[in-house]
């Protein structure tokens, strides 16, 4: 029965390949087993009488209750962190600028459009179909914030996120437009708050696709990397610089509009924890990866543990304990810059 | 980066550089052409396709209408000052996270007194309560922002924003936090909407809002010159740290009475004090204040008019005015930045 928590463990594989690094290999070891340390304590977490120490020996009802939901939320909230740090780290690598993110790029925003697109058009069509529409407006999104970032002269990290902010804000503002008419308002704010109370077997599965993208991102970190040094650089070492600018942009978009559709929005993960894990780290995209999937992936249990904690025994949504607390980091992130730059 | 927007208005108006007559004629014609559309909207808001009850209509449409009024001219004047003292055209008080604290405000006086207490309190001591909260917190706000960053402006916008997702963050968890009953209270008082303005509060809010404007006027000429920045404004003996103070206060009043009327509009004053800006070719806030006010107005009116008569509801004004107002955020943006 201790097999228990091998769903939830690391999603993009960490480091197998390379191996000239084996210093930074012990910490991440670690690192990763004191988050599945603590994401087995999380399990004990909960209303109905299933306590850490019952998780050895279930009766047939609390087995029961574990499946049904309290592993898949454990599996959902490391997946939906990880992802969406793995993928403000992708992204921010690419277009070489700190402040762009999943949620600040509109990314987040377009596939909540997509979601939208998808229950007036189709009804009530499955899960799938949803997510595959908001996959789609994601990448169309995210491709229209590339599109104005080459626009702009300045490539000023500060510009850039406000930019992107305000893009973000016109899409959702066309989003509440059309809910709004439909009277869907309230559904939307629902299902797009980022949460993980309605995570239940059955109907979270679709997130372990940003596994498989994550080891895509993986495999590819290096060529991230290239891009991000800009056109000419990366023909010149014999990169094909567009078609890897969007296999970029579709792993990033897949990954937010996956944990969108399934989890809902948590402002400001993507852009905090990679930056605050490059800034101990680094900047070797294959080697901070899978620290940052990590920190992402234990930010939010801890964020998740402190939701289903602090108003016990109800319980709150992920994304406004997130939300401040990554809406402070970036403040102090932006300052921070801005002090940097002597400005 | 810095070059962005130096002072608000520096750029005259698109045509060619015209003489003082031609400015002045052209100012009264603007001015003359705004109030009679304002006139207009009012007119056509109170009187188009009255249906059932006349009496019942003019009472429940002269209440929204005067909501309406106040909420246009409050942001028109407070965010056109407001860019005055920042220094820059992309600057307003709900880009600075006002509104939302405002709400934060709101949340934490339900959730200390609990809606019991919070509702014996009568409109007017609730207003005053919130403004003087809002006004020490926004000006400790503003003045910690200006000094840590008075060099960088677009830095200022981008924490501004983000404090206010801060600030509606912590919100939204204080108000999980609340019972269901201080809940719906604390609802009622956020959401207020021109539809069901309240006698009381409509009172109260014009009250300050006349007064906030009032106390605008003798401060017109210095902020002329705070305009010019803080050097020139020094050199020409104008008080420049004590002016920001009091007009930072005003407005601060003026934002208040707005938000507790209708509830947060991010875009309405950015939208309204641009417009102010391009219509008439001068920097004077004797001129530019009242257009600016004229133009709220208008806007408020009118596409109250729009949302209830062509969208038949099926919309609110806030949501048209964040995504125009948004758009054009972003084309003002873009231009400073393109320069």
């Amino acid at each position: 029965m201790s097999s228990t928590v091998e769903a939830p463990s690391r999603p993009p594989a960490p480091a197998p390949a390379g191996g000239r690094e084996p210093a930074s290999r012990l910490p991440l070891l670690a690192a990763t087993g004191a988050l599945l340390v603590a994401a087995y304590l999380s399990l004990g977490i909960g209303v109905a009488d299933v306590g850490v120490a019952d998780l050895l020996s279930p009766s047939a009802e609390q087995w029961q209750i574990l499946t049904v939901s309290r592993i898949p939320r454990t599996a959902a909230v490391l997946l939906a962190g990880a992802a969406l740090s793995v993928a403000g780290l992708i992204m921010q690598r690419i277009t070489q600028n700190r402040f762009v993110s999943p949620s600040t790029s509109g990314t987040v925003e377009a596939a909540v459009l997509g979601i939208l697109v998808a229950t007036l058009l189709f009804g009530d069509a499955s899960l799938l179909v949803k997510m595959l529409v908001a996959i789609l407006t994601a990448v169309a999104g995210t491709l229209v914030f590339l599109q104005l970032l080459e626009r702009i002269r300045h490539q000023d990290p500060i510009v850039v996120a406000l930019v992107g902010l305000m893009y973000g804000a016109v899409i959702g503002a066309v989003t509440t437009f059309i809910a709004y008419q439909r009277d869907l308002v309230q559904y939307l704010d629902i299902w797009t708050t980022g949460s993980f109370s309605g995570i239940l077997q059955g109907r979270y599965e679709p997130i372990y696709v940003v596994l498989a993208v994550g080891v895509l991102g993986y495999l590819w970190a290096d060529r991230f990397t290239v891009v991000g040094m800009g056109r000419s650089m990366a023909t010149n070492l014999g990169l094909h610089y567009r078609r890897t600018m969007y296999v970029g942009l579709v792993v990033v978009s897949v990954m937010a509009a996956v944990v969108v559709v399934v989890v809902g929005a948590i402002p400001f993960l993507g852009l905090i924890v990679p930056n605050v894990v490059t800034l101990l780290l680094g900047d070797n995209l294959r080697r901070v990866l899978p620290a940052t999937a990590l920190a992402g992936a234990g930010f939010v249990l801890l964020c998740d543990v402190v939701a289903r904690t602090v108003h016990y025994p109800y319980e709150l949504p992920v994304a406004t304990i997130a939300g401040a607390v990554g809406a402070a980091v970036f403040v102090v992130l932006i300052l921070r810059a801005g002090k940097a730059s002597g400005t | 980066m810095t070059t962005i927007a130096p002072a608000p208005s520096r750029r005259s108006s698109p045509d060619t550089p015209a003489t003082e007559d031609q400015r002045v004629s052209r100012t009264r014609t603007v001015v003359v052409a705004l109030a009679l559309l304002v006139a207009a909207a009012c007119t056509a808001y109170l009187l188009y396709d009255v249906r059932g009850s006349w009496s019942y209509a003019m009472d429940l449409r002269t209440r929204q209408l005067a909501a309406l009024l106040i909420t246009g001219a409050a942001v028109g004047a407070s965010s056109l000052v407001f860019q005055t003292v920042a220094g820059s055209r992309i600057l307003t008080p709900s880009v600075m996270g006002f509104d939302a604290l405002y709400m934060l405000i709101q949340t934490v006086i339900v959730y200390a007194l609990g809606s019991a207490a919070f509702l014996a309190l009568t409109p007017g001591q609730h207003f005053l309560l919130d403004a003087v909260l809002l006004t020490v917190f926004g000006w400790l706000l503003f003045t910690w922002l200006f000094r840590r960053s008075s060099r960088n402006l677009l830095m200022l916008v981008l924490v501004g924003v983000v404090l206010g997702s801060f600030f509606a963050s912590l919100t939204s968890l204080s108000s999980r936090l609340l019972s269901p009953d201080d809940f719906l209270t604390l609802q009622d008082v956020m959401f207020a909407s021109f539809s069901t303005a309240d006698p009381g509060l409509l009172w109260t809010a014009g009250v300050v809002t006349v007064l906030g404007i009032a106390a605008l006027v003798p401060l017109g000429r210095r902020l002329d010159v705070v305009a010019l920045g803080h050097d020139p404004a020094v050199t020409l003996g104008v008080p420049f740290h004590r002016t920001v103070r009091i007009t930072l206060a005003v407005t601060t009043m003026l934002v208040a009475a707005a938000t507790a009327l209708v509830g947060p509009m991010l875009f309405l004053g950015l939208v309204v004090a641009n417009l102010a800006r391009q219509l008439v070719p001068t920097h004077r806030h004797a001129v530019l204040v009242p257009v600016a006010i004229l133009v709220g107005v208008l806007t408020c009116v009118a596409g109250q008019l729009v949302v209830v008569h062509v969208f038949d509801l099926t919309t609110t004004l806030s949501v048209v005015v964040n995504l125009v107002g948004g758009l054009y955020f972003l084309r003002l943006l873009m231009r400073t930045v393109l320069l």
